[in-house]
């Protein structure tokens, strides 16, 4: 190979006088910012509206507060992996995947033990509990701020499999959002977690691959 | 590009000269425009240049520098797509990409070519493949300029309808 082009060397020049040193925890810390902004908007808003399940205190000690807990937390834990992973272009997240799958299929696995073990005449109650109607449109409400949050910071970085980004940004702004509402919802069966929540999330992630080609461009 | 990182501007125009020679070589052998290959060149050393912090110093530069080429190589085709409302004549040359050296894209190139009648199909190799212009094609071959456009025009006319979509 010969030499460059004058412009590109042009070019180069310029880009050699900008350096400045760039810390190594900008990525991480960027996307943490996007994610924590979001979840604090969300956090307001349940605190202000709706505040702590009036049964908190009862609840903690029921093993399905916290498995529904688990659930959402290590969703929003493994979906900011598979985010922080997707914001660098040579990224690979194929054990978060993984994970990730894991736990849905175990939680899956819990609603279906529990509709077996119950009388059929139980089952609508089991699934649909008594807000079905409105816990998957809140969640997705609150994922919103901690979705923007994200896809702000991602834009920032560079993906180079946009839609997969999107769905990485989307399952974790669903989780956390998920995780947040859980404080004020007194749903705790199973089947109502996995299809409401599991479903919200979802969504959310699916939203993620739809708009992640369109915003996260650069 | 650790060097680069911590601010070693030495390094750092070192890592820039050399990347840029090599995204020279890896979008030349994709684009057959010099000017396109070298505005995205420019575009990619500015992209490593605003996103290096997306680079992990556990993995290797390379890997990183090639994903990113990668990305605006494709960005960049997929707008040419969209913008594609052209017409014939004025259309681009540089959209018949395949990788040289690439078996399957030459093999795939000269079978889809025997479809055509062998007087056409050096048109097309002669100006599509080889990138020769009309008029040397003209001169060459003794057909006037207008009967060589209007064949080539007809031949890929026929080769997009049987190829389903936007073969330029």
């Amino acid at each position: 190979m010969s030499e460059l082009p004058a412009k590109t060397s042009d070019l180069i020049d310029q880009l050699v006088t900008d350096l400045r040193p760039e810390s190594r925890s900008r990525l991480l810390r960027s996307i943490s910012l996007g994610v924590l902004s979001g979840a604090v908007v969300s956090g307001i808003v349940v605190g202000s509206l709706w505040g702590v399940r009036p049964d908190m205190a009862a609840a903690l000690h029921t093993s399905t507060f916290w498995i529904k807990e688990f659930f959402v937390l290590s969703l929003a834990i493994v979906g900011f992996f598979i985010a922080l992973k997707m914001a660098r272009p040579d990224g690979q997240a194929r054990g978060f995947i993984f994970l990730a799958i894991v736990i849905v299929l175990g939680l899956g696995t819990l609603a279906v033990l529990q509709l077996a073990s119950a009388p059929t005449e139980l089952w609508k109650r089991l699934i649909m509990g008594n807000t079905s109607a409105v816990c998957p449109w809140l969640i997705l409400l609150l994922a919103i701020p901690i979705m923007l949050g994200l896809i702000w910071a991602m834009r920032r970085m560079a993906p180079t499999r946009l839609q997969f980004a999107g769905v990485a940004a989307g399952l974790t702004a669903g989780a956390l959002s998920a995780l947040i509402y859980s404080v004020s919802c007194d749903e705790s069966t199973m089947p109502f977690i996995f299809i409401w929540y599991g479903g919200a999330i979802a969504v959310m992630a699916m939203i993620g691959a739809f708009v992640g080609p369109r915003v996260l461009r650069w | 590009m650790i060097e680069s990182l911590a601010g070693n501007d030495r390094a750092y125009r070192v890592l820039l000269q050399e990347s840029g020679k090599r995204l020279h070589a890896y979008y030349s052998r994709r684009l057959v425009e010099t000017a396109i290959t070298d505005d995205l060149v420019q575009e990619t050393l500015l992209a490593i240049h605003t996103r290096r912090s997306t680079y992990d110093p556990a993995r290797p530069f390379t890997a990183w520098l090639h994903a990113i080429a990668r990305y605006k190589l494709i960005d960049f085709l997929r707008n040419q797509r969209h913008r594609r409302t052209v017409s014939f004549e004025e259309a681009p040359e540089e959209a018949l990409i395949f990788e040289e050296g690439d078996p399957s894209a030459q093999l795939d190139l000269t079978q889809i070519l025997e479809m055509l009648s062998p007087r056409t199909r050096e048109l097309i190799r002669a100006v599509k493949i080889e990138g020769r212009s009309i008029a040397e094609v003209s001169t060459a071959s003794g057909l006037s300029e207008s009967a060589i456009k209007v064949a080539m025009h007809r031949a890929m006319a026929r080769l997009s309808k049987k190829f389903g979509r936007d073969v330029p």
